[in-house]
């Protein structure tokens, strides 16, 4: 009997393991693939140079500059408001109805699907507010969209502050926002940022939001205001991959190599900062 | 004038607090906005069970019956990959992976979480494609199988992140009040830490298979984009998501098709609506 047991537990763990390796294996699969097929096509001229021939040939360059736009843009829009909303969450809300159906509403922006978003960024921003296809309008989109990762990061980093910090600093006759701003904010910093960088990654890699509301097909030059359409990285992937034919092999595995490696990097930056301030961390 | 400059601050704090709530009901406002327009055209009815998909035909035919059986399929055989590899992941990561293992695995589903799904959509395109066409023999191997392949793998990280962290908010007091009683490690996950954890596992799921309907553009490049009623795994597909990202770009601002393909908008967003406040509703049963 208990030989038994010990056997089923055996393979019980064989079977966990073997259902972890089918997740974790087949992620280092696809970065080899890209890194090992991307890589080579990466040269200054992929990086710097207009598509050309129809995007069968030259480089990426408008399209990085496109996403970096965007980003940019999300990040101002959706940093303060989110900022704001998790010091209101973590300092200020109380254990109420208001608190639960916002938590609510945050957990439901974050589940919207992305193509729902672009759906909302066309009628809104293009349509109603008459910004057109614009960076502007897929500043927006994608700044709504990313807004529930800042909210709920910043929120658990301002949390993470001893509530004795804020004691000492009320008891020396700080107001609230004094104490907030002078004690709570600098404390909660590093993951603040974590959360804004990952909120960037996001926006760096999301097609569906900007398929209406900014994305051009094929535009050999640079935007001029934030009126301009423009073209964003994972939108000139998409194009190549499937609306045009005969795209070299090199070109496709290069974009993809781009766009992982910008969102990849950017998780990386966030994952150590979280980690350093971990290790550092004195309460 | 300080006492002025705070009252500023704190209304602006309030404001951008309930600002989600502003965004999830503009969300809602404009979709119906664009999208109730439809029901001048066909009834409700029509819209949901009409089981052809023409939208630029003459006069056009907007049943969407075909592409939410697109989507269900899809989801049915993701979710059917997804749920158990999920799961046995977690339980894993949380119960059997030693501790240097456990952060490794860890960072490795992040970094699944954070690949954008137009590149995972392109390697499916270039490696999961042609495999199915391979081994099935297929015309094609843009099927909804594909697309449910790619996709379990997509909502892996989802389920495995919750999952873990519900068996991981098990009090340990019942872990070791089973080890005390003399079973093995395996009988207490399988008898006390899966039942405990068991409506965070649950809410784990459902929140996975939001992100599964939700799914757009690998979706897209995958499963090969026929609005037909699908009769099996095996032959092209097109989801609700996949229609509205395909055929915008093509439709007029205030026509049918346009209107139609916001009212799909609605569906979309009833339907995670739903998902995540069942899930939510769980989450916070367990506390």
């Amino acid at each position: 009997m208990k030989r038994n047991s010990h056997r089923t537990q055996k393979i019980a763990f064989f079977f966990l393991f073997l259902a972890t390796l089918l997740i974790v294996v087949p992620v280092g699969l696809i970065l080899v693939i890209i890194i090992q097929k991307g890589l080579p096509a990466i040269n200054w001229q992929f990086l710097s140079d207009i598509p050309r021939q129809g995007m069968r040939s030259g480089g990426i360059f408008p399209a990085i500059i496109g996403t970096v736009y965007l980003v940019t843009g999300a990040i101002i829009f959706a940093l303060p408001i989110g900022l704001l909303a998790a010091i209101y969450l973590s300092e200020y809300s109380k254990d109420n109805l208001l608190n639960r159906v916002i938590k609510l509403a945050i957990v439901n922006l974050a589940g919207v699907p992305s193509v729902v978003y672009g759906l909302f960024g066309l009628a809104l921003f293009v349509v109603f507010f008459k910004f057109g296809a614009s960076i502007l309008s897929g500043s927006l989109t994608l700044g709504i969209m990313i807004l529930p990762i800042v909210i709920t990061t910043s929120r658990e980093a301002l949390e993470s502050v001893p509530q004795s910090f804020r004691e000492v600093s009320l008891s020396l006759g700080a107001s609230k926002w004094q104490t907030i701003r002078h004690i709570v904010l600098p404390n909660a910093v590093p993951g603040i940022l974590t959360g804004t960088i990952l909120g960037l990654g996001r926006a760096a890699g999301e097609t569906a939001p900007i398929l209406f509301t900014v994305a051009a097909f094929y535009l050999p030059q640079l935007p001029n205001s934030i009126f301009d359409q423009a073209m964003a990285l994972p939108y000139h992937l998409y194009a190549i991959s499937t609306q045009i034919p005969n795209v070299g092999e090199k070109i496709r595995y290069g974009t993809a190599f781009v766009l992982l490696a910008l969102v990849l990097f950017m998780n990386l930056v966030a994952i150590i900062i979280r980690y350093k301030f971990r290790k550092k961390k004195k309460w | 004038m300080r006492k002025f400059k705070e009252f500023i601050i704190e209304k602006l704090i309030l404001i951008c607090g309930i600002a989600s709530i502003f965004f999830v009901a503009l969300i809602f406002l404009f979709l119906l906005k664009e999208g109730l327009a439809v029901f001048n055209i066909v009834s409700p009815f029509q819209f949901l069970f009409g089981k052809s998909w023409y939208p630029i035909s003459d006069p056009p035919q907007l049943g969407i019956l075909p592409l939410i059986l697109g989507s269900l399929l899809v989801t049915l055989g993701a979710a059917i990959i997804s749920i158990p590899i999920g799961v046995g992941c977690a339980i894993y990561i949380a119960e059997v992976a030693p501790l240097k293992i456990k952060e490794v695995l860890k960072a490795g589903i992040e970094l699944l979480a954070a690949i954008p799904s137009v590149v995972l959509g392109f390697i499916g395109m270039v490696t999961l494609v042609p495999l199915v066409k391979n081994i099935f023999h297929l015309p094609t191997g843009l099927t909804a199988l594909s697309g449910s392949i790619m996709l379990a793998f997509m909502a892996m990280p989802t389920i495995v992140s919750i999952a873990e962290d519900a068996l991981y908010s098990v009090p340990k007091n019942y872990k070791e009040g089973a080890f005390a009683l003399g079973a093995t490690h395996w009988q207490t996950i399988y008898r006390v830490m899966l039942p405990a954890a068991s409506s965070g596992i649950l809410a784990a799921v459902m929140l996975g298979i939001g992100r599964v309907i939700g799914e757009t553009m690998a979706v897209m490049m995958i499963t090969g984009n026929a609005a037909v009623l699908p009769q099996s795994i095996f032959v092209p597909v097109r989801t609700l998501t996949a229609t509205i990202a395909a055929e915008m770009g093509e439709a007029v601002v205030g026509g049918e098709h346009y209107f139609a393909l916001f009212a799909i908008g609605i569906v979309l967003f009833i339907i995670s609506f739903a998902i995540n406040v069942t899930a939510d509703f769980f989450l916070h049963k367990r506390q």
